[in-house]
């Protein structure tokens, strides 16, 4: 478990912007109507993606239009760890530190991010920058893996990361996926299997007779 | 190897579209509405009659699972729910099949749902596959534009899918949890009895399922169960998308069949160990919560759950971790072991005071600042831990531990007599609690 506990330094207010509520109502549709709370998640998800994180007031304000006490919100928001309950900087680093990232070089990759950004969830003076080590990001042979502003680096080595940070500081986009150019998850060098040209040629489309069909279909 | 055209994701790594069009082309949504013609019996004896095992990590047989439903809808509607909160370290094979093949499982859903007399079924991916989760909605929406899912659709079966998602939670992939958190709670584990199959999401008859089962059960369908069945050893049958991380040449992900021997899966598909093989040290064989092998087991393991569990290891989810000797094992384990600590919900006394205390012992093990009799105690917890808890994280957190004491005790053993030496010291600091 990990322990964690809202800022003390909250904002007055919060409110969605018309465009989020929109997206918040898609969410709210998605489940029967008695069950509102379902959303929550979802919901608490969307705050953070417009406030950067999610602060008291936004947790009361989901609890009103959920109709949740505000406690399931609170325990919601605590228990799931991808929930900033603090500022972070406007670029966040999600740093894979499991055992299969760290047997492919994430321990170096945290040295990176302790010399340029700093301690975890430290954000940098100019706002740019903050980090935290996290559990298994699912994308293990692309080891080792840092999630930028949700989307996956993979393949990284130090020099890459120092990259990508020297690129974010100056403004620029950075591109996701492997840093030396794998596709995503094929090894090295490229495919070995699926190179079979009549897999895609278009005859898997072509009409079929199931097998085994039973003799008169009910 | 297997030959490609036994191959079920065509897409594996993307290199084709994902869209509805192209993954027309490689063969999905073709027969669906035959499949759904001959009705839920056939379509669920035929997934038996297949072999099919549960692909998220407990290998149990998905026909039987879904014959678990109630034979009648009463006044409660049935769900299906799958599970794609990926999160056991070493795994992304969901990941490929959302973002590269979303369809396949999408026509899965449908066929499944059918089968067990669901008008609707979530989609949980975990919260940080967010690019993977818009190619999913992106897939969804295509879908109900062609009318192939939707109310009123082609195939005579109204169908909703939807897509939800979690925030960083690991324990949200059991399934209780994962119905937990879907309906907006903290995800810690119900007890069962009541299984979901009675009461799963709203008290609602649900299934949860795998990514990887579902979506490979319309080709199953299509092609036949013999086909699917004839492809892996008895009860070890089909196809099984492998997860190779760690010391290998070239890491990826590959669809394989099942029982392939494990040093042809790595020298055939990753260029071998970095090193030679000589230079193996020891194979987690499937995903962070099955005890390690050595090498030499490594040598004859079958990937499949009975050579594995023969191993006193398992099948998993089928993510191979590989170490070469360079590796430090015992801190390789302080960090899967850390992982339980941080991922533990707090529910069970066991597992929220086991995790930390089995974490602590292990960093000190690391170090070599330990006693030799702790090495049996830290047996002992891991075994008062596995069994003592509502789900399985309890006993995911113990075999880790409980592998690397089986075969790397003489490790521990030379660390802490070499800290010993350095230091001159014979009596260390026990911490254990906090």
């Amino acid at each position: 478990m990990s322990v964690r506990r809202l800022s003390p330094d909250q904002p007055a207010s919060f409110t969605f912007r018309p465009d989020v509520l929109e997206t918040a109502h898609w969410w709210c549709a998605k489940y029967p109507t008695e069950r509102k709370q379902s959303a929550i998640i979802p919901l608490l998800w969307l705050v953070q993606k417009q406030e950067g994180w999610v602060s008291e007031p936004a947790i009361r304000a989901l609890a009103d239009m959920l109709e949740m006490p505000v406690i399931r919100v609170l325990e919601v928001a605590t228990f799931y760890t991808m929930f900033h309950l603090a500022p972070v900087g406007k670029h966040h680093f999600q740093l894979c530190g499991t055992t299969p990232c760290v047997l492919r070089g994430a321990d170096d990759l945290k040295k990176v991010c302790r010399k340029r950004i700093g301690e975890k969830f430290a954000v940098t003076a100019d706002g740019l920058f903050s980090w935290e080590e996290v559990e298994c990001l699912g994308a293990c042979v692309n080891a080792p893996v840092v999630a930028i502003d949700d989307l996956y680096h993979e393949d990284l080595s130090p020099d890459d990361l120092e990259k990508v940070i020297d690129a974010l500081a100056r403004g620029e986009a950075i591109t996701p996926g492997s840093a030396r150019g794998r596709q995503t998850s094929a090894p090295d060098g490229g495919a070995r299997t699926l190179t079979d040209p009549t897999l895609y040629d278009g005859s898997l489309a072509t009409p079929l007779t199931l097998p085994n069909l039973p003799e008169t279909a009910p | 190897m297997l030959a490609d055209k036994d191959r079920i994701f065509l897409n594996l790594y993307g290199a084709h579209g994902a869209d509805l069009a192209s993954a027309k082309a490689r063969g999905a949504w073709n027969g669906t509405a035959d499949m759904i013609g001959a009705g839920r019996d056939w379509i669920i004896a035929q997934v038996k009659e297949s072999g099919l095992r549960g692909r998220g990590g407990a290998g149990f047989p998905t026909g039987l699972k879904w014959s678990f439903m109630p034979k009648q809808v009463t006044d409660r509607p049935h769900y299906l729910v799958v599970n794609a909160d990926e999160s056991e370290p070493g795994t992304c094979k969901d990941r490929d099949i959302m973002r590269h093949d979303p369809h396949l499982l999408i026509e899965g859903c449908l066929v499944a749902s059918f089968a067990m007399q669901a008008h609707a079924c979530y989609i949980y991916v975990r919260g940080e596959y967010v690019a993977e989760r818009e190619a999913l909605e992106k897939a969804i929406r295509e879908a109900y534009e062609a009318r192939l899912i939707g109310k009123g659709n082609i195939h005579g079966w109204d169908f909703d899918c939807y897509v939800h998602h979690g925030a960083g939670a690991y324990i949200c992939g059991e399934e209780t949890a994962l119905l937990e958190s879907l309906e907006g709670k903290k995800g810690q584990p119900r007890l069962k009895p009541p299984f979901p199959a009675n009461s799963g999401l709203y008290g609602c008859p649900t299934t949860v399922n795998n990514v990887e089962s579902i979506a490979v059960a319309p080709t199953i369908i299509r092609r036949g169960a013999k086909w699917f069945a004839g492809i892996g050893r008895p009860n070890n049958t089909g196809t099984k998308v492998f997860c190779i991380s760690g010391h290998v040449n070239r890491p990826c992900n590959v669809e394989e069949a099942m029982s392939i021997p494990l040093r042809t899966l790595l020298e055939e598909h990753c260029g071998g160990v970095i090193g030679g093989w000589g230079n193996l040290k020891a194979v987690i064989p499937g995903g962070s919560s099955v005890r390690m092998i050595t090498a030499a087991m490594a040598e004859e393991a079958l990937m499949d759950f009975d050579s594995l569990s023969a191993m006193k290891s398992g099948l998993g989810t089928a993510a191979v971790i590989v170490m070469d000797q360079s590796t430090d094992v015992v801190r390789a384990i302080a960090r899967i072991a850390y992982f339980y600590k941080h991922e533990s919900c707090g529910q069970c006394t066991p597992c929220r005071e086991g995790t930390g205390w089995m974490w602590r012992v292990l960093e000190r093990m690391a170090r070599g600042e330990a006693e030799h009799r702790e090495i049996d105690l830290l047996l002992d917890v891991a075994g008062q831990v596995e069994g003592h808890t509502i789900c399985a994280l309890g006993d995911a957190a113990a075999w880790p531990v409980q592998g690397l004491i089986r075969h790397f005790r003489h490790e521990i053993e030379e660390r802490i007599d070499r800290y010993r030496s350095a230091k001159g010291v014979h009596q260390v600091k026990l911490v254990a609690a906090e």
